[in-house]
């Protein structure tokens, strides 16, 4: 099933490039999701390299190295390592000899330089290999043309080329004349089992700079006469700037000047914001006007700007958590809803039931935390426009800035950075606009910084979200599945609705509602499903319960039924959730008797492509639960690079963890209650757990990893917290609202 | 403004800078010694921590007035080569993920091996524990601090 989605249709010719270079050495530019331009011109020199037509590069050198220019931005989920992993494989080099350099972004065509939804690996599967096998074939031709045999006499491995009587040529040797052939029209990809490079552990290509302290991150960049802004932003949502005064401000050491943005952003969001299909990347622009310290040091930046006085309005509702409580519940409570997907008749299958369960279960607002805040380098002059920094998105961030500031495109370069963390932060472009109209105000190269009290107190947060889940028996057996979610703004997009339990059960309902706030929300690390997992997957521990029926036999037989009676719209397939159940259980020794004092509680879940079924282990110590132990059964297909897999799914759980069990934000009035993480909590290493994980091995197509195994821990660790201490916790963060009196022996 | 001498990695570096300025930002700043990474700037992340007379320190809670007189070592100054036991360490486990926060626990763990060669797991857990890993590489970061005292003794 993955392999016919990840198909895209191309031929060899039209999607690859190759060019000799001036300075010696072959150049390969390749797009891998559009043709390229028929007209397009290849480069011959290394410093005009253009990101429009070609989404990276290749080059090899006469001494046969090979370095790729990537331009996929790195946010720590290890895709400028695994992604040349596929390339170099096909082209059959040595690891050892592959150079990755972080490529720069010329702006105005370039496709899925994004970093989001776990994709990146699942589209370039194909591609990147079939690119690298081109590129081989080419070299394998130029050697034989050289010594006039038919290349299917020849063999290349390990960048060397040999031919019937066993002469070889370096790839370097033939590098010149490969430039010169077509392109083959058909390759041959290795067999997995040949695999030398996929699915060995390789170590992030920066790994040298970084435990060594290089500067690679956005907020370690720095340019001649630059200058530090810090900007002031209301301090509620809702509101805007009625006045300041910067007198102390302006008289601090090290300030420049003291300055108002704003009038820009409002003039995108009035006159262009409805032509852009991207609103939902700009919906974080404020209205109000924002008050900015220019400074001579980032410290002299932030220190004046408290020193800043300003008076705010209200522009609309000062929100509270309360008041999210109150409007959700009524939601749920109500009938307005958009009906997601509906098999059978729930109404019916309710109506005739001997008896109902029904849960709500709840979640807070979160925001992302990012450990490097949000930041970025603008130089803006008369004829370019230069944006340096970690940002997820920058296509429409380059797109917005020249529609801000009046600029044709062409003059818009934007240049990432490696990323201190993303989780979806960095797909909103707030922090981009707003150096941009400081640097075009000042007219001088600026590093917009946000402290990290700013940067939590006026962040783009997940939204708080409460779903409603009722199941149906009758005689005994499940008949009916009806969830309703009530989520603040937006609600879970078009394919949640096709995750497991869909086709599992006859009679089977999702509904929607949302309520529209004034607090900018967005996605963060696997949206909507870093939630909705938990809350199906602890219902589903209650639901066997009430039906009396062991945890696992449900979910292998409500699998069953998907399988008896296959569904082309389901995203998920039966056999692989099953493979996850039934590793997971073996691993984890789940359901058996374990250690005393050590309880298990479990989950499943499908998401993101990816099939994970996990088991967390508690004990109770001073009558509160610590996670122990999770062990972890995983079907993504191959895993590319394993050493960068674990670190993905090691990392999703303990997240994971983290935030269902401590983390916690609230608003009053329109101001968030925490700033800080003296105020707000994240997991720290005396609270985490030791993952055990293990693989489904196949040959399937691999997917990502980036978020998938996120989800469901809130749902084990809620299952395992019930055995222990028979509290069925529905709301998050689960400290805040067990009841430790409760707590049994 | 005054002018101060800073003893770091073994050089003499003069800054001319506001008494209050905490060391992280002249380290990042002035010097672009910019391996020292602003996390939280209250003390509460460990991201900025560097080695002050040997001992493990928050950057940013440390005014430059006091730092003046002390022998600082920052990420940079680590090692000559990026060799010392706990980088080898974190390259053979390949720790980081995003990397933002890896310089800090590298100086944490650093600092502690040094006071306490042969530690226990709780002991390697109780000496981490101030600092945040926002990718939760922590499984990794432990084990790495194991492969680091083995490295070192």
């Amino acid at each position: 099933m993955e392999s016919s989605n990840n198909k895209i249709a191309f031929s060899r010719r039209s999607f690859l490039k190759t060019s000799a270079l001036a300075s010696g050495g072959m150049l390969i530019g390749f797009n891998l999701f559009n043709a390229c331009k028929e007209n397009v011109e290849m480069p011959i020199d290394l410093s005009t390299l253009n990101y429009n037509d070609f989404n990276a590069f290749i080059k090899i050198s006469p001494e046969g190295k090979v370095t790729i220019f990537a331009p996929n931005p790195e946010i720590g989920q290890g895709v400028k390592t695994s992604m040349p992993m596929l390339i170099a494989e096909e082209l059959d080099v040595l690891w050892e000899d592959v150079y990755v350099v972080q490529a720069p972004l010329d702006t105005e065509n370039y496709k899925r330089q994004l970093a989001g939804g776990s994709q990146s690996l699942r589209l370039g599967w194909e591609p990147l290999r079939q690119t690298g096998a081109s590129a081989k074939q080419m070299l394998v031709n130029a050697a034989a043309a050289k010594w006039g045999v038919d290349a299917s006499e020849c063999t290349a491995k390990q960048g060397v080329i040999t031919n019937a009587k066993g002469e070889t040529l370096g790839y370097g040797d033939v590098v010149l004349e490969a430039a010169q052939l077509e392109v083959p029209e058909e390759v041959t990809l290795k067999d997995p089992k040949d695999f030398t490079i996929i699915g060995q552990n390789t170590s992030n290509v920066d790994i040298d700079k970084i435990v060594t302290g290089k500067p690679l991150f956005g907020l370690d960049y720095k340019e001649e006469g630059m200058v530090y802004a810090s900007v002031l932003r209301p301090p509620a949502f809702g509101q805007l700037l009625e006045s300041f005064d910067a007198t102390e401000a302006k008289a601090m050491p090290g300030v420049i000047d003291v300055i108002t943005i704003g009038e820009k952003a409002r003039d995108y969001l009035e006159n262009h914001a409805k032509d852009d299909n991207y609103n939902s990347w700009t919906a974080q622009l404020s209205k109000s006007d924002k008050v900015v310290v220019i400074a001579k040091t980032t410290w002299e930046a932030i220190n004046a700007k408290k020193a800043l006085k300003a008076t705010w309005k209200d522009d609309s509702t000062l929100e509270s958590t309360e008041l999210h409580d109150e409007k959700l519940l009524a939601l749920l409570d109500g009938t307005n809803f958009k009906t997601e997907r509906k098999d059978g008749n729930v109404k019916k299958a309710f109506a005739q039931a001997d008896k109902v369960l029904e849960r709500t279960y709840e979640s807070p607002f979160l925001p992302h935390n990012t450990l490097e805040p949000m930041n970025f380098f603008a130089s803006v002059t008369a004829d370019k426009v230069r944006l340096v920094g970690p940002v997820q998105t920058p296509e429409p961030a380059a797109n917005v800035v020249s529609k801000m500031l009046g600029r044709d495109i062409k003059q818009v370069s934007v240049e990432m950075t490696r990323m201190g963390g993303g989780f979806g932060r960095r797909l909103y472009g707030d922090f981009v606009y707003e150096a941009a109209e400081i640097s075009n105000a000042i007219q001088k190269p600026v590093k917009m910084v946000s402290s990290r009290e700013d940067d939590m107190s006026t962040g783009v947060y997940r939204p708080a979200i409460k779903y409603r889940i009722a199941a149906s028996i009758k005689d005994g057996k499940l008949t009916g599945y009806h969830l309703k979610e009530a989520a603040v703004n937006v609600n879970m997009y078009g394919l949640i609705p096709n995750f497991f339990p869909a086709a599992a059960i006859k009679n089977y309902q999702v509904d929607t509602a949302n309520y529209q706030s004034n607090i900018t929300t967005g996605a963060w690390r696997a949206p909507y499903t870093n939630f909705l997992a938990s809350a199906e997957q602890s219902f589903f521990d209650e639901l066997a319960e009430e039906l009396g029926v062991d945890r696992v036999q449900l979910h292998m037989d409500l699998l069953e039924n998907v399988k008896k009676n296959p569904e082309p719209n389901i995203k998920y397939s039966p056999e692989r959730l099953q493979g996850v159940i039934k590793l997971v259980v073996e691993k984890s020794n789940y359901g058996k008797p374990s250690e005393d004092g050590v309880y298990q509680g479990l989950a499943v879940y499908y998401c993101h492509n990816t099939h994970v079924a996990e088991v967390a282990d508690i004990v109770m110590t001073n009558g509160e639960p610590i996670v122990k132990k999770v062990t972890c059964a995983v079907d993504c297909g191959i895993v590319i690079n394993p050493l960068g897999a674990l670190n993905q799914i090691k990392g999703g759980i303990l997240d994971g963890i983290g935030h269902t069990m401590y983390s916690d934000f609230v608003f009053d009035n329109g101001v968030p209650q925490s700033n800080n993480f003296n105020s707000y909590q994240l997991i720290r290493m005396g609270q985490t757990p030791q993952v055990d994980v293990h693989f489904v091995k196949n040959d399937i197509a691999p997917t990502g990893l980036g978020e998938p195994t996120l989800p469901p821990i809130g749902g084990a660790v809620a299952n395992a917290i019930y055995k222990a201490t028979g509290q069925r916790l529905t709301k998050q963060p689960y400290m805040n609202n067990l009841q430790a009196e409760e707590v049994v022996s | 403004m005054s002018t101060f001498n800073l003893k770091i990695n073994n050089k003499t570096h003069t800054v001319e800078v506001a008494d209050d300025t905490p060391l992280l930002w002249v380290l990042r700043d002035h010097l672009n010694l910019v391996g020292t990474k602003y996390g939280c700037g209250i003390g509460q992340c460990g991201a900025c921590s560097v080695h002050v007379d040997g001992n493990v320190t928050r950057s940013c809670l440390l005014p430059v007035s006091v730092a003046k007189d002390m022998d600082i070592t920052t990420i940079e100054g680590l090692s000559e080569n990026g060799d010392h036991p706990v980088q080898q360490a974190w390259k053979d486990i390949d720790v980081p993920q995003c990397g933002y926060c890896q310089a800090g626990q590298i100086m944490t763990a650093s600092s502690f091996l040094k006071n306490n060669p042969n530690p226990s797991r709780e002991d390697i857990r109780n000496a981490m524990h101030g600092n945040i890993c926002r990718c939760a590489s922590y499984n990794s970061i432990e084990e790495a601090v194991k492969v680091a005292a083995e490295k070192m003794s």
